[in-house]
């Protein structure tokens, strides 16, 4: 199910500004990358070329090569819409649908493929992926209920929930715990050390606790400066960013010198 | 994306248990108020606007109860006449007929063109107001909005001569072909009037009425819709379409409600268009191509009050009465509506 993604000299504009330039990466399967930076580093906007979710800002594009298990991402003939029913997202503020219940939240990108599904897989599905998100004890007895009644850590889980339910490839997570109390944020960090045995995760985190805890390998993001493209300044292992990094910049930031 | 700390929004439960102990507190999330004595001065002027903005809203309140009482009184010898006084002191009321037996055919006239002109205009309103929050680019997108603008400011009496002079003639071959071929349906049955001053023209003229502001309310509701929820469909894999289906119409439903009640509110008491292009009847028909079927109050109104007696004003002010009560009936049937899925809005 998890699958390896290479990117290589990764351009992203907006319009005519250049965001972020000269990403080189790999991406491991069954593994955490940690996103880190300052704000406006561009570490968000990388994170959505993965699955060309900052294409719904007119005029975002990009440069280079973003290759999932050998298909280009960005190739002619490649529709954004099936790159996200492979590469599944969760937002930083929790958002569920508010108008569906907990277990059409889940089935909503289901529904979105296959509309007709008899009750007991829909049923089994629900299950399952609740499981996943490690909610279906707090919630199996009202399912029927709407999303937003909730928590905040709960609707994340949710959320968590809805992405893996139509099992896709990779699973980026754009600050999911930011919005979260510290025991939500804990029930996430959880979430996400067994969510990597099935999926490949990328994470983007201002939490540089957070990154080390469940990250296996790190990516540092910097920008120059105000109006200057984001760039990608290093990336190893999690242990060795936050022991030793090569740059002097990685550790002033992960320090707390700035950022 | 912002990159500040942002703090959990409460949810519905925990905002209900912080207003709870106080409920004419601050917003939640404000921190304790530090119980500092205001300067006089700002005092008397919280209390000023306070005292200004409750009268003004007593107002509406006073104004609702003002109409329903002149209505009652004004109407109230119509009301106790009996079957034959009326037919006897009015010259146009029709013979052997109770008040209610008047007013009845009328109710029925009035609900029937706007419910056809609802029926046309909602989902016409609804892709134009789609087209513009979320198809159209930016600049067609606001060209488009001044443009349906303009549609509202077209006073009514315009949009009945347009009616009659230019629309009519033209439905008319539509509403021929309509009888000949879907006759053996009862709302369809021939032979088509011509020329077509028939109920179903009028609830096409009173749709295009409608129609601006149904998409006005509907544009703003549908603009919106939550950048999150959006982004969560399409972050599942769906199509601009299916991402209009699973974030923005569920989100707007209420709000369309809401519009289509105000276009409903204004189809209802709309008087010259109607006035101008219906052949007026008084029965319960469902011909909608056939003349001389159907007639509305405020249509009605229009046509009898300027030669009527004492007791025909009373007649058609009893009319007026039916009109406000349906009005009324239609807006609270709306917003139970509304209410019904409060859970499943998105205001939580």
């Amino acid at each position: 199910m998890a699958q390896r993604i290479d990117i290589k000299d990764l351009n992203v504009y907006y319009g005519s500004f250049l965001a972020v330039e000269g990403v080189t990466m790999a991406i491991e399967p069954r593994s955490v990358t940690a996103l880190i930076g300052p704000s406006g580093c561009g570490k968000s906007t990388f994170l959505r070329t993965l699955n060309r979710m900052h294409e719904v800002i007119p005029g975002a594009r990009v440069e280079g090569s973003l290759t999932m298990d050998g298909v280009d991402l960005y190739g002619s003939d490649v529709d954004p819409v099936a790159v996200r029913r492979q590469v599944g997202m969760v937002f930083q503020r929790p958002n569920p649908f508010p108008t569906m219940s907990i277990a059409e939240n889940v089935l909503a990108g289901i529904r979105l493929n296959n509309r007709r599904i008899s009750k007991s897989d829909a049923r089994d599905v629900v299950e399952q992926s609740l499981v996943g998100a490690n909610l279906w004890n707090e919630v199996k007895d009202r399912l029927d209920r709407p999303g937003s009644s909730l928590s905040g850590g709960q609707q994340q889980r949710l959320c968590i929930a809805r992405a893996i339910a139509v099992k896709p490839q990779v699973l980026l997570m754009d600050e999911p715990a930011s919005a979260l109390d510290p025991i939500s944020t804990l029930a996430i960090e959880d979430l996400i050390a067994e969510l990597k045995d099935d999926y490949t995760i990328v994470i983007v985190t201002h939490n540089m606790q957070q990154a080390a805890r469940v990250s296996d390998r790190t990516a540092f993001f910097n920008i120059g400066g105000t109006g200057q493209p984001g760039r990608l300044i290093e990336m190893d292992d999690t242990r060795t960013m936050f022991s030793t990094p090569t740059e002097k910049s990685t550790e002033d930031y992960i320090s707390g010198r700035f950022g | 994306m912002s990159n500040s700390p942002q703090l959990a929004r409460p949810t519905a439960a925990e905002t209900a248990a912080v207003a709870a102990p106080a409920p004419s507190s601050g917003a939640p999330g404000d921190g304790p108020r530090t119980p500092v004595r205001g300067h006089p001065h700002r005092d008397r002027a919280g209390r000023a606007f306070s005292t200004a903005a409750t009268v003004a809203g007593s107002t509406i309140l006073v104004t609702l109860a003002a109409v329903a009482v002149f209505l009652v009184l004004r109407a109230w010898p119509a009301l106790s006449a009996s079957p034959e006084e009326l037919t006897e002191g009015i010259q146009w009321f029709p013979e052997g007929t109770t008040l209610l037996g008047f007013v009845g055919p009328m109710l029925f006239g009035t609900v029937l063109a706007s419910v056809i002109a609802l029926a046309v205009a909602v989902p016409v309103s609804t892709g134009i107001a789609l087209f513009i929050s979320h198809y159209a680019p930016r600049r067609m997108a606001n060209a488009l909005g001044y443009l349906i603008d303009l549609l509202a400011a077209i006073p009514s009496v315009v949009y009945g001569l347009w009616g009659v002079a230019w629309l009519a003639p033209r439905l008319q071959p539509a509403w021929a072909w309509l009888s000949e071929t879907l006759g053996f349906i009862p709302l369809f049955e021939g032979p088509a009037a011509n020329p077509p001053r028939v109920i179903l023209t009028v609830g096409i003229v009173l749709a295009v009425m409608i129609l601006p502001i149904i998409t006005a309310v509907a544009r703003e509701v549908f603009l919106q819709t939550p950048r999150l929820h959006e982004e969560a469909a399409l972050a599942l894999g769906a199509t601009r379409w299916e991402m209009i289906r699973m974030a923005v119409l569920p989100f707007g439903q209420s709000g369309l409600i809401s519009a289509s009640m105000l276009g409903l509110g204004r189809a209802l008491g709309e008087t010259m268009a109607v006035l101008m292009i219906l052949s007026p009847g008084l029965t319960y028909s469902l011909a909608l191509l056939q003349a001389g079927q159907h007639q509305t109050i405020a249509a009605n109104i229009a046509n009898q009050f300027p030669e009527a007696n004492p007791l025909g004003v009373s007649t058609l002010i009893a009319t007026g009465l039916a009109l406000f009560v349906i009005t009324l009936a239609v807006n609270m049937a709306a917003r139970w509506v509304v209410a019904r899925r409060k859970d499943f809005s998105g205001a939580n």
